[in-house]
């Protein structure tokens, strides 16, 4: 079931195919086996790749010793630190505003010191797959290991072994308004805990792979599974070649969710082109993929609130402390995204947030879907249950009392522009989970329910933007070219489906340019839950452009006002009076014969600011937020541990929907991605060491424990993005794992303060409860 | 190389042959002869993204060694249907949206046609059972379940399982 109340809060708009439940253009090739993945695009001649990965977290490289490898017939080349010194690779995203990038650059080889478990040591390329292995094999290296430092508070004590920088602290945030000593004086209650959040690891069913040749202009081309293109600047770097001579050119990408945010085999494959002259593949295998990219942030947030009897936060004071692993890349920015969200979608205005991230010879952490707000809502909302529970209110009449509400402003002081929907999408979430299911002698029921803020849109003092171009051929198809990549969303579906909404064609004739850094308009990222919100509203503006050049011309050749002419269906017409009609494609044909230009280059901003202010957090940190709810009703056996989730209801304000079933697909999605990470999904390390680096060892849901999820689409017609939409792909995921953890701890009586909340915790807590 | 042995493979209908040593998977000679619809993501038997259909019943082809299969009929997701003459199954997977990246597709759908050749009317738990060992991380499973569930229906009225 579905409940939408766009026609109770706003006047229906009236859309051809927006909000619909269209079949996204990309759907008949996968379904059919027909679209080609970056894996899937081969050369004659090409060389075959393999990365040779440290196997101690923390050392020293004392030897390697290559030259057996090199000597191997069919390999071509074997590249250590010693062939390329000084080479290292960005790992920032740089945005727009020329700002001094993060100080996050990484060795591509490691020279001495290696930091984490799996840092690369050199690569190889050889005429087979089967060559290349063999290397590795003969590759030998020795590495002294030195003291290494696993646990983020340890590494914050003096003396401890330094991973980076002169204290192994990455990024310090803090956020400050009202008077925080006064609101705690104010409170009846003052409610006291820590939560801990796990590593997650993003399972893309796509392990990272591209293949890299070069052009026939001496350009370094790069055909990846990426979700930023933009990274073709950091590479070509790296390679030291002009920033024209280096080519990122995506597919359709084979799942994201951050893990394909940063650079992953690109350098390699640049570097290997470079220096063989032949176009090389590189493909991780499933254990390389979950030792190469950055994982979720374990954080440990302390969290501390004062309440009255009558239900109202008088104050918050948050401690974060997030593991940051061995390299810096994202943690800043994912540092951020978890302090300004540290309240939730509550008022608090007495509020102190103080958020570090702390180098660890741990695998390097970085974006995740969610960025940092996932584990603050981990963290606020199970505070928010506890919270009600020490004045004996009911959790949502507490929440009720203080939610954020239009107008409000958040943390930062920043108002959001858009509708805040939280109430009404908690209420109709708690509804829809109907009659309780009783308990039966061990098997106890318990519901829970949390609220969200996930902001949409990158961090504005990025000075984000994105472009697309819009044209309309001779016989009525319409082109959209924009760099924005395809990471399973159906990104380019839906700027397909704005081009025909605006310009009035069918789905069908409207295809999509994509991805490629050289030929298609930068659109920036697909990531920060942007892609719609930002390129989105870049196709509808040239689209638009497009349109209204047409239409002067339409009304000359119909007799009416420009105003007065209709564009559907592939058809153009008299609004008032659709016999006077003609088919798009001849208005086309006597556009081209005068000169009329059809088509145009878009470019959308995002809002630009400053930073926020570096000791009050004050200022604008994002361009808006999108607000959900997501209710659970779970069954646990006090005898096992285990945990059956019986019904899941996500409701969601998303602005407007371009595409129904998109937008049900991210929340399902998202869903899964958050009963993984409350319940089954750990990344176990010993000594820096993953012995988790398969999908039998990582347990994400398979379809035996999903259940099914119910969602509610909420439209306020109120954001950012193209027809008033927000974003979906984070907020998504932001309010599951919370909302598991307090169905959990409402089935039997205590909580289990970290994630993921295995079995085994359960009946840890459970024991201690009994005492 | 010298140990490279011709086998043949009798691939969606049509005999091929591939020049493999006897250690080389099902799913490196099946992507080397071009069946790239045949995807990889674990080479360990724990995604399925590498599933085909071996005499009508679904393996994985990481698992298969390529000479093992010499002489069975395999088939691949495009062996199921062409963009013309669509499989109920990949009708559905593409309208009810039970593809986001789509990389967990070509295995789901063959999961799935071996389960409903076998079971033409799947309970919920012979469904989620038979695609147990398919793990997507974009769809929560609630498209694809529907998707296989509106297939099955279309293939028990038309009474031609394909
Ligand atoms: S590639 Fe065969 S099961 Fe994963
Ligand atoms: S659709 Fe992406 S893994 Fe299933």
């Amino acid at each position: 079931m579905t409940v939408s109340d766009v026609n109770e809060t706003q006047p229906n708009l009236r859309f051809s195919q927006i909000g619909k439940p269209l079949t996204r253009t990309d759907s008949p090739g996968k379904a059919t086996g027909r679209t080609p993945y970056a894996g899937d695009y081969v050369m004659p001649g090409m060389l075959h790749a393999k990365v040779v990965r440290a196997d101690i977290a923390s050392a020293r490289l004392k030897r390697l010793d290559v030259s057996k490898a090199r000597a191997l017939p069919g390999v071509v080349c074997v590249l250590t630190a010693q062939d390329m010194p000084d080479r290292t690779i960005a790992t920032d995203i740089p945005g727009q505003t020329g700002r001094a990038k993060l100080k996050t650059d990484q060795q591509i080889l490691v020279k001495e010191r290696v930091r984490y478990f799996g840092e690369p040591l050199a690569l190889i390329a050889a005429e087979t797959p089967d060559i290349a292995e063999q290397a590795r094999r003969l590759i030998e290296f020795e590495l002294e290991p030195i003291p290494g430092v696993y646990d983020p508070e340890e590494a914050m004590k003096p003396g401890a072994p330094i991973v980076q920088g002169t204290d192994n602290i990455v990024a310090t945030h803090k956020i400050r308004k009202g008077d925080l000593e006064a609101g705690f004086a104010a409170a009846d209650v003052i409610i006291e805990n820590t939560y801990i959040t796990p590593f997650q690891e993003h399972a893309f069913l796509e392990p990272e792979v591209g293949l890299a040749w070069i052009d026939e202009n001496e350009v370094i081309t790069i055909r990846v599974c990426t979700q930023v293109i933009e990274h073709f600047r950091a590479v070509a770097d790296a390679v030291g070649v002009p920033h024209n001579k280096l080519r990122v050119m995506g597919a359709m990408v084979g799942g994201g969710f951050g893990g394909k945010e940063d650079v992953t085999v690109e350098t390699y494959l640049a570097i290997l082109a470079q220096k063989t002259r032949k176009p090389v593949r590189l493909e991780f295998t499933r254990e390389d993929s979950f030792l190469g990219h950055g994982k979720r942030h374990p954080i440990k947030l302390k969290y501390r609130t004062g309440v009255t009897r009558d239900g109202k936060i008088t104050a918050l004071d948050v401690q974060v402390l997030a593991d940051a692993g061995a390299y810096v890349y994202l943690s800043p920015y994912v540092l951020l995204y978890c302090a300004v969200n540290a309240p939730g979608p509550y008022r608090v205005d007495n509020l102190n947030v103080f958020a570090q991230a702390v180098a660890t010879n741990n695998m390097f952490s970085s974006a995740f879907r969610g960025f940092g707000g996932i584990q603050a809502a981990a963290a606020y909302e199970q505070q928010m249950d506890e919270a009600a529970n020490a004045i004996g209110m009911d959790r949502i009449e507490f929440r009720r009392r203080n939610y954020l509400k239009t107008g409000d402003p958040i943390s930062t002081g920043f108002v959001p522009p858009s509708a805040i929907w939280t109430e009404k999408c908690v209420d109709l979430a708690w509804q829809a989970l109907g009659e309780p299911t009783p308990s039966k002698g061990p098997i106890k029921i318990g519901r829970g329910i949390a609220a969200s803020q996930q902001s949409y849109g990158r961090l504005t003092f990025l000075h984000d933007t994105s472009e697309a171009w819009v044209g309309i051929e001779m016989d009525g198809t319409v082109t959209v070219r924009s760099g924005v990549t395809d990471i399973g969303a159906g990104q380019a579906s839906s700027l397909a489906q704005i081009a025909a909404e605006i310009i009035g064609v069918t789905l069908p004739n409207v295809n999509v340019y994509n991805s490629d850094s050289q030929v298609t308009p930068l659109a920036g990222t697909s990531t920060a839950s942007r892609a719609l919100y930002m390129t989105g509203n870049a196709a509808r503006l040239a689209a638009q452009a497009v349109r209204d050049r047409l239409a002067v011309v339409a009304a000359e050749l119909l007799k009416a006002e420009p105003a007065q002419i209709s564009m559907e269906f592939n058809q153009v017409f008299v609004t008032d009076d659709p016999s006077r009609a003609m088919d798009i494609a001849d208005l086309v044909k006597v556009c081209a014969s005068r000169g009329v230009h059809r088509s145009e280059l878009a470019i959308f901003r995002a809002p630009f600011t400053d930073v926020l202010d570096p000791e009050t957090g004050q200022g604008q940190a994002h361009p808006d937020y999108a607000y959900g709810a997501q209710a659970i009703e779970v069954a646990v056996d006090i005898e096992t541990g285990e945990v059956t989730v019986l019904k899941c209801i996500a409701a969601h304000d998303v602005g407007q929907c371009i595409n129904r079933a998109a937008v049900d697909g991210q929340i399902h999605g998202g869903t899964q991605n958050g009963l993984g990470y409350a319940l089954s999904e750990e990344m176990l390390y010993k000594e820096g060491r993953l012995i988790t680096p398969s999908f039998s060892e990582y347990l994400m849901p398979t379809a035996m424990d999903m259940p099914h999820v119910e969602t509610i689409i909420l439209e306020s017609r109120s954001g950012l993005g193209p027809f008033g939409a927000k974003g979906i792909g984070e907020p998504a995921m932001t309010p599951v794992a919370p909302a598991v953890a307090n169905a959990i701890a409402d089935a039997i009586g205590v909580r289990v303060f970290e994630m993921p909340i295995t079995p085994e915790r359960i009946w840890r807590a459970l024991e201690a409860a009994r005492g | 190389m010298s140990s490279d042995k011709a086998v043949t493979l009798r691939i969606n209908g049509h005999d091929e042959t591939a020049t493999v040593p006897s250690h080389r998977t099902l799913l490196e000679a099946l992507r080397g002869l071009g069946h790239v619809d045949v995807k990889c993501g674990c080479e360990k038997g724990d995604c399925g993204a590498c599933a085909v259909l071996i005499d009508g019943e679904a393996v994985d082809s990481c698992l298969t060694l390529a000479h093992s299969a010499a002489g069975r009929e395999i088939t691949t997701l495009q062996g199921l249907g062409t963009p013309e003459n669509l499989h109920p199954l990949q009708l559905s997977f593409s309208e009810l949206g039970a593809a986001q990246c789509g990389y967990c597709t070509p295995g789901m759908i063959i999961a799935s046609e071996s389960l409903l050749r076998k079971n033409p009317s799947p309970s919920e738990d012979e469904l989620r059972h038979a695609l147990s060992g398919n793990p997507c991380r974009c769809t929560g499973y609630v498209k694809i379940f529907e998707a296989v569930n509106a297939a099955a229906e279309v293939m028990r009225n038309s009474g031609d399982p394909k």
